[in-house]
């Protein structure tokens, strides 16, 4: 029951998401508006033990809800075409390059501690 | 027509195919996953795509007549982005004190991403209209289509980079992060969200709590700058 009334609650928060990018020609997706009058409901007690109850079983399988959109690029690899390699050049250093400046920026930036174990 | 035959016709047609091909395989690929130690070359999303390709491919269904059962498990993406708002909240008082060094990193990561698919594509002699699809390749597929199209790219074609962009980050930020030794959970967690989106963002939160947490906030902070930035960027230049 926890998790049926948390995932009407990240559902409603998703919908008014929606609207509200909808109403105000926002250019964002409705679910991030969602997440984020979500992270405000959550400061109401009473939502947040159905909320967790639906978040985790979502959340640790968030890679199969990409598969549907992943079969679905399979299909468009043929708009990648003549310019194939260059393109996953690009597309591969660019992605390396954008993880590199995340990583050290945000490492230099924070307070140092003890170095936990290695992980991801 | 031979029963057999005419059985899987029946069937390939209905929802029940794509749905229960997508959690079989998917179920199947994590399966190895876990028994490989989660290695990143097992990648359960590349797996499970390329076997589901393979299987459309080879029984000649059309994505569509599949995707009338996938769109089930797609459809759950929605309110997954939503809970991310939990782990966020768990750890609100940390990611507050932190805010400036998570912006400034999330500024810092997406601009670099961005402006080196700019300059490596342009280098390449990529054509512009390419090059405009790579942009925004580092946010959640549905935004990049949507920037691309501001930016003067092809939508279609900004899905594939980005759904690539997150599984070469998926597959690769061990290694990537280890090289340079970056260690912490909440860093490398926060680089993959920033760099793959969604997919690199699943991958974190596979590892490590944090990994994930940070990793969510990343791909949170990158839809709203690279939403808001990139097509003023593309205005001014």
């Amino acid at each position: 029951m926890q998790a049926l009334t948390g995932f009407t609650l990240l559902l409603l928060c998703q919908s008014v998401g929606e609207l509200l990018a909808r109403a105000a020609g926002l250019p964002l997706p409705g679910p991030v508006l969602g997440l984020l009058l979500m992270a405000a409901l959550l400061r109401w007690p009473v939502v947040r033990a159905p909320v967790e109850a639906a978040a985790q079983p979502l959340l640790g399988h968030l890679s199969l809800l990409f598969v549907p959109v992943g079969v679905g690029v399979i299909g468009h690899l043929g708009l990648i075409g003549q310019y194939g390699v260059r393109m996953m050049l690009a597309l591969v250093l660019s992605t390396w390059i954008g993880m590199l400046v995340a990583a050290l920026v945000l490492r230099a930036l924070l307070p140092r501690d003890a170095e936990p174990p290695r992980v991801v | 027509m031979p029963a057999v035959v005419e059985l899987w016709v029946y069937l390939a047609a209905t929802p029940l195919f794509g749905l229960t091909a997508t959690l079989g395989v998917y179920v199947f690929t994590s399966l190895l996953y876990e028994r490989l130690d989660r290695a990143p070359w097992a990648n359960p999303v590349l797996w499970s795509v390329l076997a589901l390709a393979s299987l459309l491919g080879a029984t000649g269904t059309p994505y569509p007549t599949y995707f009338s059962g996938a769109q089930f498990i797609h459809f759950l993406l929605g309110p997954a982005v939503v809970a991310l708002a939990w782990p966020l909240w768990q750890r609100r008082a940390e990611l507050c004190t932190r805010a400036g060094a998570l912006l400034l990193a999330a500024l810092a990561g997406g601009a670099a991403a961005s402006g080196s698919a700019l300059a490596i594509g342009w280098a390449l002699g990529l054509p512009r209209e390419v090059i405009a699809s790579l942009v925004p390749k580092s946010v959640t597929a549905p935004v990049a289509m949507g920037i691309a199209e501001q930016l003067g790219g092809i939508p279609a074609l900004a899905a594939v980079f980005a759904v690539l962009t997150g599984l070469v980050g998926a597959v690769s930020a061990k290694a990537l992060l280890d090289a340079v030794h970056v260690h912490r959970p909440e860093v490398r967690g926060f680089a993959l969200g920033t760099a793959s989106h969604g997919i690199g963002a699943a991958r974190a939160l596979q590892v490590h709590a944090d990994a994930g947490a940070y990793a969510a906030l990343a791909l949170g902070l990158q839809v709203l700058l690279a939403a808001l930035l990139l097509p003023l960027a593309a205005h001014l230049f």
